[in-house]
C-alpha cells in the first residue's frame, strides 16, 4: 500500500513547516504527506503542537516557514478569495464541534451553502443537500434543533454533516474522539470510515486516542518535539522498541 | 519587577491597545465598502439591537423625563421663571442628557452583549469555524454589528428624547396646569436646528463606538469563559469613557460652528 501511495502525487503536503509562540517552538520543520484516500493519523501529547499544525493547514495560523500544499497550491500565497475557494475543498472537524450555538442545525448546516453553493456549481436544492448530510450522520429529525438542545455526540456528529455540506475532498479532524465517552467515540469513528467509504475522502485526523487510531489510519505520524519523530502503519509503531513511541502504544 | 518598571509596562500596553483598535477601525471602514454585503445579517442585527434596547431606551427616558422636571420646577419658581419649563427640558435632552444617557445605557445593553456573544464564539471556535467555510468572519460578524450601532443608535436617541420629553410634559400638566399642546408648542419653538445637527451627528458616532469598541474586545477575547466575561466588562467600562470623550469633543466642535 505504501508503495503504491509513494507513486500518487499527494492531495495535501506540509513541508518543513515552523511555529513558534515567542520563545516556544511548536513546530520545528514538521512534514508530512496525504494520499488520495487516505487515512493519515497525527499523534502526540497534548501540547505537542497538533492542533497548531492543523489551524496552519487551512490557514488560520501562519506558518513562520515552511510550505502548505493543498491540491498542488501553495495556500501561503494565496489570496484571500482563492483560500476561501480552496477551502471549499476541505472539512474541518473541530475539537469542541464550534457549532454557531444561536442558529438552528438548518441554519448551520446552511452557511457553508451561502456563498459556495453557486460557485461549485451544485445542482441539487439547498434542502437536498442539508437533508442528505443529515442522513449521513443519521440525525434528520434534529434538523430544527438548536445545539445547546443536542448532546455532546450528536453535536459532534451535527459539525461532521457541516463540514460535509460542500462535499470536500480532504476532511481534517481535530481531535474527534475527545470528551465523548466509549460508546460514542466508537460511533464517531464508524461514521469517519462510512463518510470516508461513500465520499472517497481523504481524512488527516489528529488525536491522542490509540483506540481510534488503530481503527482508523492507513498510516500513522508521531508528533514530538515539533517534528516527525516516528512514521508507520499501527501495526509497525506498536511493535518499535524506541522508548517514546513504546509509551504512547502501551495500554 | 519594579513599580517604574510596571508602569512602564502598563503604558505600553495601553498604547498598543490604542493602535490595535485603531486598525480595527480602520479594517472596518475598508470591508464596508467591498464585496460581498451582508445584508441579510445586517438587517437582523438592526432589528435585534433596535429591539432588545427600546424598552429600556423608553422606560429610562421617561423616567429622565419625569425626575428633571420635578427636579428643576423648584428651583425655577424660586425666581418666578417655571414658564421656561418647557424650552429648558428641550433643549437640555435633546442636545446633552438624550443621547448621553441613552448611548450610556445602549453601552451597557449592546456593548457588553456584542462583547459577550463574540468572546463566547472566539473561545468555543466558531469564529474559526466561520473562516473555515469561506465567510469572512470580521464582514459577517464585525462589519454588520458596528454599521447596525451606527445606524440604530440615533433613532433610539430620537426616540428616548420624545419618550422623556412626554415625561416631562406629564408633571408640567399635572403640577403646572400646562395643556401637552403648549409644552410641546414651546420645546419646538426653543428647539433650533443647531441643537439638533450636532446631537445627531454625534449620536452616529456614538452608536460606532458602541459597536466598534464591543467587537473589538469580543474578537480578541482570550483566556477561555473567564475571558469572556473580561470582554464583556471592559467593553462597557472602555465605551462609557469613550462615550464622554466624544461627548466633550463634540461639544468643543458645535461650539466652534454654532456658537452655542
Amino acid at each position: 500500500m505504501m508503495k503504491k501511495q509513494i507513486e500518487k502525487s499527494p492531495i495535501l503536503e506540509l513541508k518543513e513547516l515552523q511555529k513558534s509562540f515567542g520563545n516556544n517552538n511548536v513546530l520545528n520543520g514538521f512534514s508530512l504527506q496525504l494520499f488520495e484516500e487516505e487515512n493519515l493519523v497525527v499523534m502526540g501529547k497534548s501540547g505537542s503542537g497538533k492542533s497548531v499544525m492543523i489551524k496552519c493547514l487551512v490557514g488560520l495560523i501562519q506558518a513562520d516557514k515552511g510550505s502548505i500544499k493543498i491540491k498542488g497550491q501553495d495556500i501561503t500565497v494565496l489570496g484571500q478569495n482563492e483560500l476561501d475557494l480552496l477551502r471549499t475543498e476541505i472539512g474541518f472537524l473541530f475539537q469542541g464541534s464550534a457549532l454557531y450555538d444561536s442558529m438552528t442545525v438548518r441554519e448551520n448546516l446552511e452557511f457553508p451553502l451561502r456563498r459556495h453553493k453557486e460557485k461549485l456549481n451544485m445542482k441539487e436544492t439547498t434542502e437536498d443537500l442539508i437533508i442528505e448530510a443529515l442522513e449521513n450522520v443519521g440525525l434528520v429529525d434534529t434538523i430544527d434543533l438548536i445545539p445547546s438542545e443536542l448532546s455532546g455526540g450528536m453535536q459532534r456528529r451535527i459539525a461532521l454533516a457541516r463540514a460535509l455540506i460542500l462535499k470536500p475532498k480532504i476532511i481534517l479532524y481535530d481531535e474527534p474522539t475527545t470528551g465523548l465517552d466509549p460508546i460514542t467515540a466508537k460511533e464517531i469513528i464508524e461514521l469517519m470510515r462510512s463518510i470516508q467509504k461513500k465520499y472517497g475522502t481523504s481524512s488527516l485526523i489528529i488525536t491522542h486516542d490509540v483506540d481510534c487510531a488503530r481503527v482508523i489510519s492507513n498510516r500513522i505520524i508521531l508528533l514530538v518535539d515539533g517534528i516527525n519523530y516516528a512514521e508507520g502503519t499501527y501495526q509497525e509503531l506498536v511493535q518499535s522498541n524506541d522508548p517514546q513511541v513504546k509509551a504512547f502504544f502501551k495500554h | 519587577m519594579t513599580q517604574s518598571l510596571r508602569i512602564v509596562e502598563r503604558v505600553k500596553a495601553f498604547f498598543i491597545e490604542i493602535g490595535d483598535l485603531s486598525y480595527f477601525s480602520f479594517r472596518f471602514f475598508k470591508e464596508v465598502l467591498t464585496r460581498p454585503f451582508e445584508f441579510q445579517e445586517l438587517l437582523r442585527q438592526c432589528y435585534l439591537i433596535g429591539n432588545r434596547s427600546i424598552l429600556l431606551v423608553g422606560v429610562t427616558g421617561f423616567i429622565l423625563g419625569l425626575v428633571f422636571t420635578l427636579q428643576s420646577r423648584p428651583t425655577l419658581m424660586e425666581f418666578g421663571a417655571e414658564s421656561w419649563m418647557p424650552s429648558m427640558v428641550g433643549i437640555s435632552i435633546v442636545r446633552e442628557i438624550g443621547p448621553v444617557i441613552t448611548a450610556l445605557i445602549c453601552a451597557g445593553r449592546i456593548g457588553s452583549g456584542i462583547g459577550a456573544e463574540l468572546g463566547s464564539m472566539k473561545v468555543t471556535e466558531q469564529i474559526d469555524a466561520m473562516e473555515v467555510s469561506g465567510t469572512n468572519p470580521f464582514k459577517y460578524l464585525v462589519v454588520t454589528r458596528i454599521t447596525a450601532t451606527t445606524l440604530m443608535l440615533p433613532l433610539l436617541i430620537i426616540f428616548g428624547d420624545a419618550i422623556a420629553l412626554f415625561g416631562s410634559a406629564i408633571i408640567e400638566n399635572i403640577k403646572g396646569a400646562v395643556s401637552y399642546q403648549l409644552y410641546f408648542n414651546q420645546v419646538f419653538d426653543a428647539i433650533k436646528f443647531s441643537d439638533i445637527i450636532p446631537a445627531t451627528i454625534k449620536s452616529f458616532f456614538f452608536g460606532f463606538v458602541i459597536g466598534l469598541v464591543g467587537c473589538y474586545k469580543g474578537y480578541h477575547c482570550k483566556k477561555g469563559t473567564a475571558g469572556v466575561g473580561e470582554a464583556s466588562n471592559s467593553a462597557v467600562v472602555y465605551t462609557s469613557m469613550l462615550l464622554f470623550i466624544i461627548d466633550f469633543i463634540a461639544v468643543f466642535v458645535s461650539d466652534i460652528f454654532f456658537e452655542i
